[in-house]
């Protein structure tokens, strides 16, 4: 599905230059739900932008089913974390929603279509000739989340998307997102710094080092589908994966496990 | 609209190479003067509408030597400063005032709402009729005309006050004198220094313009005069030199504003140009 | 209801005392520049309704209208063109700054000289005294717009024309019509100052004429009407702004974390003063 090898990533030139992403590469394969985690500030951003086709890389390639990343991919979405600044205040639900079908070349019908479908998913049917100011936080990054889905895309990238956010709206939003990757068949590259959150989405969690970053470990999660917030979190092995990853997380940066990680990603 | 710090470059566009292309701003600037050279040399434009650049150069410089000019820059900024201070003695401290009691703003909110949008030079007859065509009518003129930008922008300021600021200074005893004194008007001041700049372009409108209809003295005057007597390089050269005039002043005022502006947190960040 | 009436008797009470005022103590006026209120409202009504109408009135409506609208159309089109590219921002940056500092009046003599006495002098001043105040706020607003907003825009396909249609234009709005404001009240100065120097018919002309020939209660009456008129546009100006930039109550007023009210309107649209770029 996406298949990221040696990718790098240095702003500036010469002694002043920032190496934000250092050598990495990992696979996300189709249908999976993989986290990456990491201190804040070590370039999981940079990674993302690259990804997105935003910003090109320093060297090393990604590939999005087969097709190098050079530009924002047709089959690719992305939820950011600041929804108040993603959504556009000037346009109502329908319109955030409908705005990127409209240059995909749908037509108005199956857009309407489209985008009612996902607002359902959400739970935000009756939202849809409000503007996004209108409604609260929550509401709005389910908006986004909803906004993502009418894309269609193969993937969805969500760049800590439920930082800013209370921690019981949080929670909501969690069990909505595993809901509808099932219901629209999605893979999940989810950002976040939060370990438990991480764990309890995820099917592998992609742990990375400061910058520069590298991998540091995947850690496989193999707790039961379908995952409950009491349930799953009351698990010894999530307690168990919980204490592993931290502890990969405080590490000290050059310690061993970089070269371990290159056997996990193959 | 929450900015992103230096407002960057849109749509992909990138705003490195900007220190390195000094040179490009003075690059147009003389391909406009060179153009509009060679349209007057070639005859495309006939040379008594618009004048090569450097025969108006020509003729400004003979004119810099020439004793009457100066005098009209003089009554020029002469106007414009008087009107201008008269305007801030006048419209500051009532913005203030007004701005910081509530009863008085809606008693006078009509009265000063309602002149506001009457263009300035429309009351030039009647200020003609009274102060004859002197500097006191064009003080009068540039006054009126400069009031009111400053009038509101210093009462929205002091309306526009952080209600944390003022909470945390009535926590602390300050009573309401100097609580106006002390949080009211600095926090006021960044207003005031706006209205300051589009009062200070806008009475120099006003004074040319009142120079011109009712010609008696000032650059605006000497415009119609050179014109009259046929000179249109020159008029070309008193026009640059209104421009420069307006320039020098709007630098002098954009500095004061930025520096008022220097500890204000609405400061929008500007990458140095 | 009745707090509301109180409001309004509050608001009205000075204005009011203050026509009555004049109405009463001008009534015996004997000074010439200062004819009873009486008199002046007499000939507005003799004057204005509807006499010279069609001489003075309509023409000065018709080329403020053209040169306000021409001044916006060409000031946000330019704006945009120089926003999106630093590199020109940067070449026409001296240039602009001594065109939009230059005081407009000053261009009316070669104005004359190119294009003649007629309107189209006077669209052109208007015109061109009015587009800096739009074009540099559009300039700002384009600027100005959130990057995470246009990063959107592209993760999302959105092509460039698209881009600028939706996103960008929409997001400098409140932006240019601080400039637009701006421009308005230039646009009117300009309207007056040019009819005033070179004219046959229009308001300018009108009040000035009255004044040199002594016809005094004719010069009030025109000067009120200038006064109409400016409150006219700005009425105008002001239901327009409110209408387009509803939303941009609603988003501030959610991001200042107050009650969300969209049907009713706002304090009053004071945020859209101190953004005004520059004259």
């Amino acid at each position: 599905m996406l298949e990221v090898t040696q990718l790098t990533k240095t702003y500036g030139h010469g002694p002043s230059a920032v190496h934000a992403v250092g050598n990495l590469s990992f696979r996300v394969e189709p249908g999976e739900f993989v986290c990456i985690v990491g201190q804040s500030g070590c370039g999981k951003t940079t990674l993302l932008k690259c990804l997105c086709g935003l910003i090109p890389a320093t060297s090393g390639t990604a590939v999005l089913q087969g097709r190098v990343i050079d530009r924002p991919p047709d089959k690719l979405a992305l939820v950011f974390q600041e929804y108040s600044r993603s959504l556009l205040p000037w346009m109502t639900v329908r319109g955030n929603i409908t705005l990127p079908l409209r240059s995909k070349g749908i037509d108005s019908t199956r857009r309407d279509e489209l985008a009612e479908q996902a607002l359902t998913a959400v739970g935000l049917v009756g939202s849809f000739d409000r503007y996004p100011w209108q409604l609260s936080g929550g509401m709005q990054q389910r908006v986004a989340i909803a906004r993502a889905l009418a894309y269609q895309p193969e993937i969805l990238l969500m760049d800590e998307p439920f930082a800013s956010v209370d921690a019981q709206t949080r929670a909501d939003l969690e069990d909505l997102v595993l809901r509808v990757r099932d219901e629209f068949d999605v893979t999940v590259l989810f950002v976040t710094h939060d370990i438990d959150e991480a764990i309890y989405l995820s099917d592998r969690v992609i742990v990375l080092t400061p910058p520069p970053t590298r991998v540091r470990e995947v850690v496989d999660v193999d707790l039961p589908r379908p995952r409950d917030q009491i349930a799953t979190k009351g698990l010894p092995a999530f307690t168990r994966l919980r204490a592993h990853v931290f502890e990969l997380i405080k590490r000290p940066a050059d310690s061993a496990g970089d070269e371990l990680s290159e056997q996990h990603t193959t | 609209m929450t900015t992103a710090v230096g407002a960057g470059p849109v749509l992909g566009a990138d705003d490195r190479g900007g220190e390195r292309l000094w040179w490009l701003p003075w690059l147009t600037v003389l391909a406009v003067l060179a153009a509009l050279e060679a349209l007057s040399r070639s005859g495309a434009i006939p040379e008594d509408y618009l004048p090569a650049v450097t025969t108006v150069l020509a003729a400004l410089v003979a004119e810099l030597r020439d004793p009457t000019f100066w005098l009209r820059v003089w009554e020029t900024l002469q106007a414009w400063g008087l009107g201008l201070a008269v305007a801030v003695v006048a419209g500051i401290p009532l913005g203030l005032a007004i701005g910081s009691n509530r009863l008085a703003y809606r008693a006078v909110r009509v009265l000063i709402e309602f002149p506001r949008p009457i263009p300035p030079v429309a009351v030039l007859p009647l200020a003609v009729l009274l102060f004859g065509t002197g500097v006191e009518m064009k003080v009068y003129l540039v006054a009126f005309a400069a009031f009111f930008p400053l009038l509101f922008q210093a009462l929205y300021g002091v309306q526009d006050l952080d209600p944390v600021a003022r909470d945390t200074a009535r926590a602390y005893g300050l009573g309401p004198i100097a609580r106006f004194v002390w949080v009211a008007v600095p926090s006021a001041m960044p207003y005031v220094a706006t209205g300051l700049r589009l009062s200070a372009a806008i009475a120099l409108i006003v004074t040319i313009a009142t120079e011109i209809v009712v010609g008696s003295s000032g650059l605006g005057y000497a415009i119609n005069e050179v014109r009259y007597a046929n000179d249109i390089a020159l008029m070309y050269g008193i026009i640059v030199v209104t421009g420069v005039l307006g320039l020098v002043i709007a630098i002098m005022f954009r500095r004061l504003e930025r520096r008022v502006l220097h500890w204000h947190a609405s400061q929008r960040q500007e990458l140095p140009a | 209801m009745t707090r509301r009436l109180r409001a309004i008797g509050l608001e009205s009470a000075l204005p009011v005392m203050l026509v009555v005022v004049w109405w009463v103590a001008s009534a015996d006026s004997e000074s010439v520049y200062f004819p009873p209120l009486r008199e002046i409202v007499a000939t507005f009504a003799d004057v204005w309704l509807f006499d010279r109408v069609a001489s003075d009135l309509i023409p000065s409506l018709v080329r403020f209208t053209a040169g306000f609208v021409v001044a916006v159309a060409s000031g946000v089109g330019l704006g945009l063109l120089i926003g999106l590219s630093p590199l020109l921002r940067r070449a026409t940056d001296p240039l602009v700054d001594f065109l939009r500092t230059l005081p407009k009046p000053a261009i009316i003599p070669p104005a004359i000289l190119f294009l003649g006495a007629g309107a189209s002098m006077k669209v052109f001043i208007i015109a061109f005294g009015a587009i800096w105040p739009v074009l540099l706020n559009t300039v700002d607003g384009v600027r100005g717009v959130d990057a995470d907003t246009l990063d959107m825009a592209r993760v999302y396909g959105l092509r460039r024309g698209e881009r600028i249609r939706r996103v960008v234009l929409p997001a400098a709005t409140p932006q240019i019509f601080a400039g637009a404001r701006l421009a308005l009240s230039i646009a009117l100065i300009l309207m007056v100052v040019s009819e005033m120097v070179a004219s046959t018919n229009g308001l300018g002309y009108f009040v000035l004429l009255s004044q040199q020939t002594f016809a005094i209660p004719e010069m009030w009456s025109g000067i009120l009407l200038l006064g109409l008129v400016g409150y006219l546009f700005n009425g105008i100006f002001v239901l327009a702004e409110r209408r387009a930039l509803r939303w941009h109550r609603g988003w501030r007023a959610a991001a200042l974390g107050q009650a969300v009210d969209t049907g009713a309107a706002p304090a009053r649209p004071k945020n859209i003063i101190p953004q005004a770029a520059d004259t």
